[in-house]
């Protein structure tokens, strides 16, 4: 089916195996740039996140391993945005983040705008001065965890760990090596304004601080 | 001139190369390096990552110029946001016939310093070059973006092969 035509079929001959669409047309011929109305449904998003968990929820023997798993998903995601959201940039402001704030404010703001339509709702510095090398995102209410119910046993569990993956994947992309985690800590009381209130706990490797200070003097 | 061109993983794996001549002022294309000197091209392209790995962190910019010489070889640099490095491998022409024979050496840069690239560190040669990058760049993204693209991965698409050879032609 695949198959071009004898006419065009010059370049393919010493590549035999690699088939074309029939078209003739591949991920090259697509422009990069999206149209401003390039949406997708938020059922379909989410019918297919809902199969996604139930796909790593599977042969699984804990919620950490789950976590894991959902995290593991998104990696490759973040590392393929985050070229993708530096092209769309205008080139006046085209640059690779240095620090650590300038890459925080590239996932709060780029990342987060490409995905979810919005900025993160805050960013935050851990204020324990034994861990100088955690930060958090907040987002108030993901859009991932919409219409996901967590069953009371398995509290521990926020399935926003796939974007903690997308997170993660944009932080090693940039050579800031991390682990994010996804933490709910909306309360549970009646008139919580936040009930899904999810912390993206971003903790960087010991080797991105020390450099974040070379750098600093320099 | 003749360019020799490398794409470079984050491990310092290469995924991508590419020689070629330049296309302007009449050149047909063909990268005229010599036949021991293609082997050395490798070599010093690859040399030139240590100084990479020192001007990322000094210059946000994802285009760093030329950042490393050897002889007459000039290496500039471009480094993407996942820290993919393109490197440009650019050598004057008649530089290789440097001592054999001065006035030899002196009519060939007379007669092609208008040429793109005649004076590597000049700032239409900078230019050239990245527009260069920039189409490069373009093109990598959409190989990135493709699902059966992992990170590091050797591309072989003859279909960017052909993209990177237009861009060659185009701006060098």
């Amino acid at each position: 089916m695949a198959h071009l035509g004898p006419g065009k079929a010059a370049s393919s001959k010493e590549q035999a195996g690699l088939r074309y669409p029939s078209n003739g047309k591949s991920i090259y011929h697509r422009p990069l740039n999206r149209t401003k109305t390039a949406e997708l449904s938020q059922s379909s998003f989410a019918y297919l996140f809902s199969e996604m968990v139930s796909y790593a929820q599977r042969r699984v023997t804990g919620i950490q391993e789950l976590e894991k798993r959902l995290n593991l998903q998104g990696h490759p995601i973040g590392l393929k945005l985050l070229d993708l959201l530096l092209t769309r940039e205008p080139p006046r402001t085209q640059t690779r983040p240095l620090t650590i704030i300038a890459l925080l404010h590239f996932i709060k703001i780029n990342l987060w705008t490409h995905l979810f339509g919005r900025q993160a709702d805050r960013l935050e510095k851990s204020s324990n001065p034994d861990t100088p090398d955690e930060y958090m995102i907040v987002d108030n209410e993901p859009v991932v965890n919409a219409y996901i119910s967590v069953p009371r046993e398995m509290s521990q569990l926020n399935c926003a760990a796939f974007v903690a993956g997308i997170i993660e994947g944009v932080c090693d992309g940039a050579m800031f090596p991390a682990r994010v985690t996804a933490h709910t800590v909306g309360g549970k009381e009646e008139g919580e304004m936040w009930p899904g209130k999810t912390v993206f706990l971003v903790k960087f490797q010991p080797e991105v601080l020390e450099r974040e200070a070379l750098i600093g003097k320099g | 001139m003749s360019y020799y061109f490398a794409i470079i993983g984050t491990q310092d794996n290469p995924l991508f190369e590419y020689e070629f001549g330049t296309s302007k002022q009449g050149g047909d294309g063909q990268a005229r390096f010599a036949e021991q000197a293609r082997h050395l091209n490798q070599f010093v392209l690859h040399s030139s990552l240590d100084i990479v790995e020192e001007v990322q962190w000094t210059n946000g910019q994802l285009y760093l110029k030329v950042i490393d010489k050897f002889f007459t070889s000039h290496i500039s640099c471009f480094i993407t946001g996942s820290n993919t490095k393109f490197l440009l491998l650019h050598q004057p022409p008649g530089a290789t016939t440097t001592s054999s024979s001065i006035g030899g050496a002196t009519t060939t840069t007379a007669r092609s310093s208008t040429s793109v690239g005649a004076n590597p560190t000049s700032p239409q040669t900078e230019e050239a070059i990245k527009a260069f990058f920039t189409e490069v760049y373009d093109n990598y993204v959409k190989a990135v973006m493709s699902p059966f693209y992992k990170v590091n991965m050797e591309i072989r698409s003859p279909v960017f092969r052909q993209r990177v050879a237009a861009a060659g032609r185009k701006y060098l």
